[in-house]
């Protein structure tokens, strides 16, 4: 007997939003039975981590501080995704964009006005739209892998940083520890709800993403991003360069990726630390496809993810479980996801017999 | 069934259909030994499925296959080659990264040392004239070497029946030459072989006997060599084709869309060369295009569309202006559209909406999209009004393209580019798998749109559709285009012969080249 | 610098080689196959993990790598599902499974943080394996001889026999391979299985050769070095032993360069050495395609069959 995948003759729209829903539901249960198998409180652990950041307000501003990151980076990656270019190095453009707009806080740090922060901002996106322009140039040029390319530079990217905080970048008046002195007040992200943590880059996130919504739905560019993603001789007789999409796709991601870090540099932590990356542009990728790829999903996805995170965190001092825990959950959404996925396009149906396929 | 039967494989009314198609309607014929066996028909006549049935890889829904004279199944395509049947494809299934020797050994059912796999190779080499190097890497290969590990990988398998599946489309003269020695001494040996071809010259001279599909049926068998390719062409085609009546016209209108001297040399996914490409159609004019599919028509198409762009300057002219150095958004703005030949992933793309399909192409002429932005109502009554002028079924402006049937896609995609009121069209196989309603359709909308004005430029297999709508036309073979011939005057016989490969042949090929130049 | 240096350096290379040597084999098979696993990272965690617990419970060493290797295995499994049977993507897939497995194994560990078992030594007798000279070949735990026996079979098994060679075909072609007659999806299934299973031999070296205790995240990003090992080596087992030696005394040499403080070098530039050197590696695979070494054609492209 075998189940046998039936494609419907048109992909179900119902499923394709519900399933986001069963894939978090089916996370929570499944994931409180496998921490109760390990010998944790499963049930509670799923309330400090899904419940808890919801339920208490003070959670909130947490949440607006996680998602932001997440959700700029993952709305840049979908939009790469949807042109069929895997940039799976966001985290290693994340930190050069947070680099770059550090060297101009370095640079400035006597200084004051109103343009410094605009500035880092833009040398921000333009660190990690350039980080990315590197696989960009492979891909195009000499057809190399660009999931492989742009992970690797991840991992360059962190040596470079660790470099940084350890040699020039170093505070001199900070202990010989191995971070930059901090940000002065023309530097940071000012506070947009007062006695909060809510910094400027959390609204921007969101406009961002509501932008990106508009361009993908509304604009030539983001039908040429679909089409050339979803059928390439398509594209090409309809006028549109799949180089040219290549190169606007990972740009679009780095610089996505390159803002966010600088936001977060320029926000919560105020300086460089060796710290600073966090896993976001990884995560991101999850975001992107919980979301469906979509903006308004993703800024969803975003939200769940940070809950996470803020759960997480939670749970750490409640429930003394390690902080990676939190990923457990954050992986299970997307296999339960992925799996659900295929409900989309297919129903399951059970098959007895009738075998004609090889017989190897 | 009883006695021991003289032939090696005989069918016997192999029926098979497909959802809406009746690929094979009770076929029949058998082959004996050491027969070559032609199975002759135009692309789509059911020839792939039926050797398919034969090589397990389907199964027929009735009818009988046998086996030296014993009913059988063929299970799967393992079965078949334990039965004594090899297969050569048109597309061949080798691994570009591996050596000739890995792609052999890969094909053999049994376990085999590499030294002995090797002795054999050179084996069959020596006996049937095959020259190649067991060493060398597949992606360094030509076509015709590539496809003698696939006949080596079947002749090692001692076949006693051989299918070889147009195993010339891609061939040089010179490689074609020596596959018919390889074959011939096959034959020899007592293997029967059957070639499926529609290029009549090489069944001539190769084949004992002939069965000849249309539609899915047989509708003649005879000696090739007793017949003249004349006849066989007219069997191909159909012995029914009638000179079609058609009023002819004389008053054109002033060239509007020539071509002069186009080459483009077929390198890359560029499969077939085009060497020299000449014709001119007028206002009103429809200009038709006929040849066997893999001629160089896709190729052709990518070219004069702009999708490809073309290697000299003024070889293309629209109204007298050189358009060989626009891209194909430019071209389409100057008023050339093009409806490309496969409707899946090229004209349309799948999973998008009508309205999303229409602004592929027709964002700028039909004023879909201003300033970057999509402007979606606009491409939704665009949509509509394709839906409503064609005859579309469809529920509706959002439905996805891939939920259309075949002929309706087709309505849709080429009403989308005539509604454009392009000032010349290209369209390369508009009715290809449409019903005869929807052919219909397109064909009156083709005609209405050149009394307007247009020059038109229809590329077809189908000669009776081209015969029904063109004023002028010419055939494609190997990249080469023949003279212009006058559809009320060119007789069935002459296309006939051209579109069957007889223009191939080196000779006559090179003459029609000429008189294309003195046209 | 004598002997005595010498030796221990060697020995210290040798060390840090051997568990991205292990991954990086099972991954060029999976790569092979034209499936793309970044959850290296995640298995190896598994494996480390439930290796150090088992041992740790059971006191026998060769128990702990079984079951190891069977949970990383399992884990593989949870991927192949995911990617081959219902052509979930496999970055996502595989991102996820990494993390998953630094979570879970987080998680498992706990109880075991700070706790120690004995080194899984060498198998050899003391006289050669402490032996001043000698023991820079008799000297290492078992895992580091199977490693080499492992490259060995690996090597031989893609070159010389029909299995591998249907693993390659169906890496390079799948449709071919599905043509005539392979089943591309059993033989993926096979490739991540055994992926997943070298993954976890290589997170026990951590747990039970180098360290020998458990800490979170104990692998430190070691499965991303073994993957860009598989990519620098071209997809070639005989390479793949070179690279995992020079990654490894790139990394020894990082470590010794951070403690010492000498200046000639910055440790970080040697830290991003391996990935460096990967990307120009692929650069140099791409201009030169047809020097055979290019990467599985068919890698991380999902495959459905037909009918």
């Amino acid at each position: 007997m075998l189940i046998e995948l039936e494609k419907r003759k048109e992909p179900s729209q119902t499923m394709l939003y519900l399933t986001p829903v069963i894939a978090v539901l089916a996370t929570m249960i499944v994931g409180g039975i496998l921490f109760t198998l390990i010998g944790h409180n499963g049930f509670a652990a799923v309330k400090e981590i899904f419940i808890t950041p919801v339920i208490d307000t003070h959670k909130w501003q947490d949440l607006g501080i996680k998602a932001a990151p997440l959700i700029l980076i993952a709305v840049g990656l979908s939009i790469g995704f949807r042109a069929n270019v895997w940039n799976i190095g966001a985290e290693g453009q994340y930190i050069v964009g947070g680099l770059a707009g550090t060297g101009i806080a370095l640079l400035t740090w006597e200084l004051e006005g109103w343009w410094i922060l605009p500035l880092m901002c833009v040398a921000g996106a333009i660190g990690g739209a350039l980080y990315a322009s590197i696989p960009a140039f492979l891909k195009t040029k000499l057809n190399v892998n660009e999931i492989l390319s742009s992970l690797m530079l991840t991992y360059a990217s962190i040596q470079l940083l660790y470099y940084l905080m350890r040699g020039p970048w170093k505070d001199p008046e900070g202990f010989n520890f191995p971070q930059t002195r901090l940000f002065n007040d023309s530097q940071i992200l000012p506070e947009i709800i007062p006695g909060t943590i809510v910094h400027l880059g959390v609204p921007l996130a969101f406009i961002i993403a509501l932008i990106a919504w508009f361009v993908m739905s509304k604009s030539i560019f983001g039908f040429q991003i679909r089409v050339v993603g979803s059928a390439p001789a398509a594209a090409r007789y309809g006028g549109f360069s799949a180089k040219r999409t290549i190169w606007m796709a990972m740009l679009i991601g780095g610089g996505f990726a390159g803002l966010a870090g600088i936001f977060e540099a320029a926000g919560p932590f105020q300086q460089m630390v060796p710290q600073f990356p966090t896993g976001y542009g990884f995560t991101a990728i999850i975001v992107a496809f919980l979301g469906r790829l979509h903006p308004i999903g993703i800024i969803l996805g975003g939200l769940v993810l940070a809950i996470s995170y803020v759960g997480g965190e939670i749970a750490q001092t409640s429930l003394g479980l390690p902080n990676a825990a939190a990923g457990i959950f954050q992986a299970m959404m997307l296999f339960f996801l992925l799996a659900a996925d295929i409900l989309v396009k297919y129903r399951l149906k059970l098959n007895v017999a009738n075998q004609t396929g090889d017989a190897s | 069934m009883t006695d021991k039967s003289n032939y090696r494989i005989e069918l016997e009314a192999i029926t098979k259909s497909f959802p809406g198609v009746l690929a094979n309607d009770r076929v029949s014929f058998s082959i004996k030994p050491g027969e070559i066996h032609a199975l002759l028909g135009e692309n789509g006549a059911g020839k792939s499925t039926l050797v398919k049935m034969i090589y397990g890889i389907m199964q027929p829904d009735e009818g009988e296959i046998r086996w030296e004279g014993e009913a059988i199944k063929v299970a799967n395509p393992k079965a078949a080659r334990q039965l004594g049947v090899g297969m050569v494809f048109q597309h061949f299934s080798l691994f570009e990264a591996m050596t000739v020797l890995e792609n052999i050994a890969l094909g053999m059912d049994a376990k085999i040392s590499q030294n002995l796999l090797e002795e054999k190779i050179r084996e069959v080499m020596d006996v049937y004239g095959l020259k190649l190097d067991p060493h060398r890497i597949v992606s360094t290969l030509s076509v015709g070497e590539r496809q003698r590990i696939e006949i080596v990988r079947a002749l090692l398998l001692n076949p006693r029946l051989l299918i070889m599946d147009e195993p010339t489309s891609v061939l040089t003269p010179q490689e074609v030459a020596q596959l018919f020695g390889t074959l011939r001494k096959l034959s020899k040996t007592g293997c029967s072989i059957l070639y499926i071809s529609h290029k009549l010259h090489e069944i001539k001279e190769l084949c004992d006997q002939a069965t000849i599909l249309r539609g899915g049926k047989v509708v003649g068998a005879c000696d090739p060599k007793q017949e003249t390719s004349k006849s066989m062409a007219e069997m191909m085609i159909g012995g029914d084709l009638k000179q079609i009546e058609k009023d002819v016209k004389t008053e054109f209108g002033a060239p509007r869309f020539v071509v002069d001297n186009l080459s483009q040399s077929g390198e890359g996914d560029f499969g077939v060369a085009l060497s020299d490409i000449s014709f001119s159609v007028r206002a009103g004019e429809i200009f038709g295009i006929a040849g066997v599919a893999g001629n160089g028509q896709n190729e052709l198409l990518m070219v004069l569309s702009g999708e490809i762009p073309a290697s000299n300057a003024d070889t293309i002219k629209l109204d007298g202006k050189s358009v060989a150095d626009q891209n194909i958004l430019q071209r389409r703005k100057h008023g050339l559209c093009a409806v490309p030949e496969e409707r899946n992933g090229h004209a349309a793309v799948v999973d998008f909406s009508l309205s999303d399909n229409a602004l592929l192409t027709a964002r700028e002429r039909m004023n879909l999209a201003s300033g970057g932005l999509i402007k979606h109502s606009e491409a939704r009554s665009y949509t509509d009004d394709v839906i409503s002028t064609f005859g579309v079924k469809t529920t509706g402006a959002h439905s996805p393209a891939g939920s259309l049937s075949g002929g309706n896609l087709q309505k849709f995609v080429v009403g989308r580019e005539i509604m454009q009121n392009p000032d010349v069209l290209l369209i390369s196989q508009p009715t290809w798998g449409v019903d005869a309603g929807a052919a219909a359709a397109i064909h009156q909308a083709i005609v209405d749109l050149a009394e307007n004005g247009s020059a038109i430029i229809v590329i077809s297999q189908d000669l009776d559709e081209l015969l029904a709508i063109c004023d002028e036309m010419a055939v494609i073979n190997e990249g080469k285009l023949s003279k212009t011939l006058k559809v009320g005057e060119a007789s069935v016989d002459e296309i006939g012969l051209l579109m069957g490969g007889v223009h191939g042949e080196p000779n006559t090929n090179q003459d029609s080249v000429e008189n294309a130049h003195a046209h | 610098m004598n002997d005595t240096i010498i030796i221990s350096i060697i020995m210290t290379v040798v060390g840090a080689s051997t568990p991205i040597l292990l991954a990086a084999l099972g991954e060029l098979i999976v790569e092979k196959s034209g499936v793309l696993n970044l959850g290296i990272e995640g298995m190896m965690l598994i494996g480390a993990v439930v290796g150090f617990a088992v041992t740790l419970t059971t006191g026998f060493h060769l128990l702990g790598i079984i079951i190891a290797m069977l949970a990383s295995t399992l884990s593989a499994m949870l991927f192949a599902y995911l990617t081959l049977t219902l052509t979930a993507n496999q970055v996502a897939t595989g991102l996820a499974l990494t993390i998953f497995g630094i979570g879970i194994s987080s998680l498992m560990g706990e109880p075991y943080v700070g706790k120690t078992i004995e080194i899984f030594s060498s198998w050899f007798p003391a006289s050669l394996a402490e032996h001043p000279q000698l023991r820079v070949i008799f000297g290492y735990s078992p895992l580091v001889y199977v490693s080499l026996i492992l490259t060995v079979s690996v090597s031989y098994f893609l070159k010389k026999t029909r299995a591998g060679l249907i693993l390659r075909a169906v890496g390079e072609s799948d449709t071919s391979a599905h043509s005539i007659g392979y089943s591309v999806i059993g033989v993926r299934y096979a490739a991540v299985a055994f992926g997943g299973a070298m993954a976890g031999l290589a997170g026990c070296y951590f747990s039970l050769v180098l360290t020998p205790l458990w800490s979170e995240e104990l692998t430190a990003g070691r499965g991303w070095i073994a993957l860009a090992l598989v990519v620098f080596a071209a997809w070639k087992p005989s390479r793949l032993l070179f690279g995992a030696y020079l990654f490894g005394a790139i990394m020894t040499l990082e470590l010794h360069a951070k403690a010492a403080g000498f200046s000639f070098i910055a440790p970080e530039l040697l830290a991003a050495m391996p990935y460096l050197a990967t990307i120009v590696v692929l650069a140099l695979i791409s201009l030169r395609k047809s020097s055979g070494l290019a990467a599985p054609a068919c890698l991380a492209k999902p495959f459905k069959p037909s009918t």
